[in-house]
């Protein structure tokens, strides 16, 4: 079984992939609530800028995020100017960069859900008295919870399984930003570390499934129309 | 209580335009399907634009003159073709869903309906003729100033017709609310319309 250094390993991951996708929810909900339900001009474009994480090589995601969060980038140098505080080489960046390549998969599951919402319903709802806000939080939320949720399983699934944007952004710092794939990454430089390999992607791929197998259940049962939790 | 309603709207190929002044009672747009019966009702209620023209009900206006009310400004008590009720609410929260302060109706509405018995249920546990009659309550408890009804009971067998025919009777005779009512069946058209306007 694993060691204590290895359990670290897998609870940083968790911690990575948790936070990353804790974080990303509500910015992939209201994205997916505008591209399923509003029409405005230049809507394409950012259907595409969202998406772009999941065709741009992670090299490159992970650079930008560098130039964006370095001590001289826009964001970055505002943290350290108001906050005094730095993402670079912390776990906190590299839950930023896995909350990034997480977010197009986890707006396309929630928009899908949200589109299958009737309007039909969210009509009857207007006619009967109710302005927008309370058409989203009686109708179009509640509808849409198992899909949303099945979207932020994928979203943390995906999360736990980040390297390339990570490991340029953050580097790969033991203890601190060094997270299950990074850290076979570096199993597999060392000489005689086969056995590590082994343990570290067996639970790799144990995470997946199980995130994997929850989100196709929930998304089963946004599809079933039980929309009662 | 009256509707003034002069409107013209082009959707694709079909030209639906539409004069009428008409009292209380119940007013019955007759025709074929595809005349654009459905889309009037829409208009009314907010939930499709006129190109032009002006949509009164007692004098007030919802739309025309540089107004344009939102659906749920109008107060209209809209009965669809299907039910539409809300999936993931038992019928006492869908009844309670357009209700504004005190639901002081609520006996009178489940009562004449029938529905008293249906309350704690599921929608996907009812027939078809119980959702339409839940849809017609939860309408009615939002005090709506009037009933638009697109095709309520196309959707029904035969018996189940003549229990709906009866609650919008009563809606229109005990409760004098005006009522718009779109349907193709000429022996509905017959029984409900206190004047028909064929399209």
């Amino acid at each position: 079984m694993l060691d204590a250094t290895e359990w670290g390993i897998v609870a940083l991951s968790l911690k990575v992939g948790g936070v990353a996708m804790l974080v990303t929810l509500p910015v992939a909900f209201a994205l997916a609530w505008l591209l399923a339900r509003v029409r405005f001009p230049g809507k394409v474009i950012l259907d595409a800028a969202i998406h772009l994480p999941l065709v741009v090589p992670p090299v490159v995601t992970g650079w930008m995020l560098l130039l964006a969060f370095g001590p001289n980038g826009p964001i970055g140098g505002w943290l350290q100017g108001w906050f005094g505080v730095t993402v670079l080489f912390r776990w906190t960046g590299a839950a930023i960069a896995a909350g990034v390549m997480a977010l197009p998969l986890m707006v396309r599951a929630m928009r899908i859900s949200i589109e299958a919402v009737d309007l039909r319903l969210e009509n009857a709802a207007r006619t009967l008295g109710a302005g927008r806000w309370r058409v989203f939080w009686t109708l179009t939320l509640p509808l849409s919870i198992p899909g949303v949720l099945a979207g932020a399983v994928l979203g943390f699934a995906r999360s736990i399984g980040e390297f390339g944007a990570t490991i340029t952004f953050v580097s790969n710092v033991p203890g601190e930003t060094q997270t299950l794939p990074l850290a076979i990454y570096s199993a597999l430089q060392q000489p005689g570390a086969d056995a590590l390999v082994w343990r570290l992607s067996c639970v790799s791929v144990a995470l997946s499934l199980v995130a994997l197998i929850a989100s196709e259940l929930l998304t089963r049962r946004a599809g079933r129309g039980l929309h009662v939790l | 209580m009256s509707f003034e309603i002069d409107i013209e709207k082009r959707l694709g190929d079909t030209r639906i335009s539409l004069t009428l002044d008409a009292g209380q009672g119940a007013t019955v747009l007759f025709g074929p399907s595809g005349v654009g019966k459905s889309s009037i009702l829409n208009m009314v209620a907010g939930l499709l634009r006129p190109d032009r023209g002006r949509i009164a009900i007692d004098g007030e206006t919802l739309f025309g003159n540089g107004i344009d009310l939102p659906p749920e400004r109008r107060r209209a008590g809209y009965v669809f073709q299907e039910a539409r009720l809300f999936p993931h609410m038992r019928v006492r929260a869908n009844l309670l869903y357009g209700v504004r302060g005190e639901a002081d109706r609520f006996e009178d509405s489940i009562g004449f309906l029938g529905i008293g018995h249906l309350l704690d249920r599921w929608p996907r546990t009812l027939s078809g003729g119980e959702a339409q009659r839940v849809a017609i309550g939860r309408a009615l408890l939002s005090k709506p100033r009037f009933l638009l009804l697109d095709e309520p009971l196309s959707s029904l067998d035969r018996a189940r017709r003549d229990e709906i025919m009866q609650a919008i009777e009563h809606v229109r005779d005990v409760l004098g609310l005006p009522i718009l009512m779109v349907t193709h069946d000429p022996d509905e058209a017959e029984r409900i319309g206190t004047r028909v306007v064929r399209m």
